[in-house]
């Protein structure tokens, strides 16, 4: 009852936000949520690390781009398209990639996504270091027009509630619990008779496409597809979203997500904008050695002790 | 005689060679991991930082102290191998008995921190570090003009990797670091000191990647993203040679330089991409790598 009420009252925030906050950065945030949402569907609940998950937000970004550029579709059906392509991607990725382990796991995705990364550098659809600059908006089933940020905003939101719906329904779901499993006991959940890798396999891909709506949502807000949603230094931005706000629960992408684009969206603008990676990469120090479940697992915590 | 079958050689030696002077960087570098990740499980994503503080180092003891290139040779890698046993000490020391993906996110949270402060003091633009004047000049081959500074690179990488290499799988210390390696509990009860030789051991997997720095400081520009570029294609480069094998590491680092090179000759335009596609490949017949044990 009382998360229920939760819910309703963040849900009431996020409706009344735009109000008060410049909405494209607020979609900025919640595309970037989806996006750390879908990394820990796979982190935290199958204890997969991928150091390549920027290149199904890239995937997506740049799909959806050029179909609003070149055919005239409404933006819902290049959304589902760029999607698609980030699951077919993930599918081939994922095939390769869970034959190894941890550490092995994040190099060989690591790897995958460096090889595509140059595959979009010098693909003629991409449009090089410019990226795909000035895709069109367009009007959701041919009738609400998103040029309005307002309008963008609620769109976003909606993509982002299913999408964080899905997950929700994925983690609570059979599927999530023998996930759980694989990731507490991996030799005892293959003893059980379950085909591991198979599991695996489609988490990755579950992730891969969520990771792509986050970023074909994205090209949307801006207007742009871009080579910096593909390179590892994304990669590695969304896994620091993901510890900043507590690996492996629910909401803790989120939040993280809304801290590190605030904090990068104000380091930007002032004078410390030179120190950014600096203070990204002290962030990620700091969070390992003494932050490890983040936001929201220590908030978790200090309630357990003292309520 | 420059052409037969519409091969150029001198163009095709060429890219040969540069081949195999990547290739040395490469095997130094995953050689370096190779080691780091035998004994301690840790995948070091500072290893291209290292190799880029090496440089600087180098670089800057030059400018700064008239330090010349043979006593950068010595002096830097003992630099930055105490930068790497400090790291290991006070940094990985206290997590090492968590998830070991921990490690990984810590070295490349340090990785991030080295390369944005290179960057504000230095900015992103290149420097050059002058070729030491006994290695100046080349010699004539029939089909090419070989640099004597590229050939040193050659040929002291391949002698400081296959030495490293002998140490560890021929020696007395070899066997000691391996079987901390398999059983450090029982080591200790021998009375060996296994932190230390840990630590030494970080240390010295990562002074190798700073003596890669200060041989790649006259022939690449030394810039602070030198690293990091560098890094990606090192770790695809241990997954194809297997990461138990640390001869595999040298072997396929050397490897995967030729056939970069060849690329470059033949079809420049997957030059960039061709150790991901071998990558590809042999992940689907071979996962665990081409000298690599079952993981």
């Amino acid at each position: 009852m009382r998360s229920r009420l939760a819910i309703l009252v963040l849900l009431g925030l996020a409706l009344a936000a735009p109000l008060v906050i410049y909405p494209v950065f607020l979609a900025k945030v919640l595309c970037f949520a989806l996006f750390a949402c879908a990394f820990n569907l796979l982190l935290g609940f199958a204890g997969l690390l991928s150091f390549g998950h920027a290149v199904f937000l890239g995937t997506g970004g740049y799909v959806t781009g050029w179909l609003m550029i070149n055919s005239g579709l409404t933006p819902e059906i290049a959304i589902i398209a760029g999607t698609i392509a980030g699951g077919l991607l993930g599918a081939i990725f994922g095939k390769l990639a869970v034959k190894r382990e941890g550490i092995y796991f994040a190099m060989v995705t690591l790897a995958l996504a460096q090889l595509v990364f140059f595959l979009y550098l010098q693909a003629p659809f991409t449009g090089g270091e410019d990226g795909l600059q000035g895709v069109p908006r367009g009007k959701v089933f041919g009738l609400i027009d998103l040029a309005d940020n307002q309008t963008m905003y609620y769109f976003v939101l909606a993509i982002f509630l299913a999408g964080f719906w899905l997950i929700h329904r994925t983690v609570h779901s059979p599927f999530g619990q023998i996930m759980k499993a694989i990731r507490e006991n991996e030799s005892r959940a293959t003893s059980l008779g379950y085909d591991v890798n198979q599991y695996k396999w489609i988490a990755f891909i579950i992730s891969a496409a969520l990771s792509a709506l986050a970023g074909s949502t994205k090209t949307l807000v801006f207007e742009l597809a871009s080579l910096t949603d593909v390179h590892w230094h994304m990669s590695g931005e969304v896994i620091l979203m993901t510890l900043v706000g507590g690996v492996g629960t629910i909401v803790g992408p989120l939040i993280g997500a809304g801290v590190v684009v605030s904090m990068q969206n104000y380091l930007s603008g002032g004078e410390l904008g030179n120190y950014l990676h600096i203070i990204m990469g002290a962030v990620f120090v700091i969070c390992v050695l003494s932050f490890r479940s983040g936001i929201v697992g220590q908030f978790n915590k200090f309630r357990r002790n003292n309520f | 005689m420059a052409t037969f079958l519409g091969i150029n050689f001198f163009a095709l030696f060429g890219q040969l060679l540069i081949g195999l002077i990547n290739g040395s960087f490469y095997a130094l570098l995953s050689l370096g991991l190779a080691i780091i990740f035998g004994l301690l499980r840790i995948i070091n994503f500072a290893q291209g930082a290292m190799y880029m503080l090496g440089a600087f180092v180098a670089l800057l003891g030059f400018k700064y102290m008239g330090m010349n290139y043979w006593v950068a040779l010595l002096v830097v890698p003992l630099v930055v191998g105490l930068m790497g046993i400090l790291i290991q000490r006070f940094l990985i020391r206290p997590i090492a008995n968590e998830d070991h993906l921990y490690s990984l996110l810590l070295t490349f949270g340090l990785a991030l921190m080295i390369q944005g402060l290179f960057t504000h003091w230095f900015g992103s633009s290149g420097q050059s570090y002058p070729v030491p004047e006994a290695l100046k000049g080349g010699m004539r081959l029939p089909f090419m003009y070989l640099p004597n500074y590229r050939a040193w690179i050659i040929v002291v990488s391949v002698l400081v990797c296959f030495s490293t290499w002998w140490m560890i799988e021929k020696t007395k210390l070899g066997v000691y670091l391996r079987a901390g390696t398999e059983n450090p509990q029982l080591l200790q009860a021998f009375g060996i000191n296994v932190p230390l030789i840990v630590t030494l051991t970080f240390g010295f997997g990562v002074g190798l990647a700073g003596f890669a720095g200060v041989m790649a400081a006259p022939v690449y520009s030394v810039s602070p993203d030198m690293g990091s570029n560098i890094l990606i294609i090192v770790f695809a480069i241990v997954v194809i040679g297997g990461m138990g094998s640390m001869g595999g590491a040298i072997l396929t680092g050397l490897g995967m330089g030729v056939v970069e090179g060849l690329t470059k000759y033949f079809y420049p335009e997957a030059s960039a991409t061709v150790i991901f596609l071998v990558m590809v490949i042999v992940l689907m017949i071979k996962p665990s790598g081409l000298f690599g044990k079952n993981a």
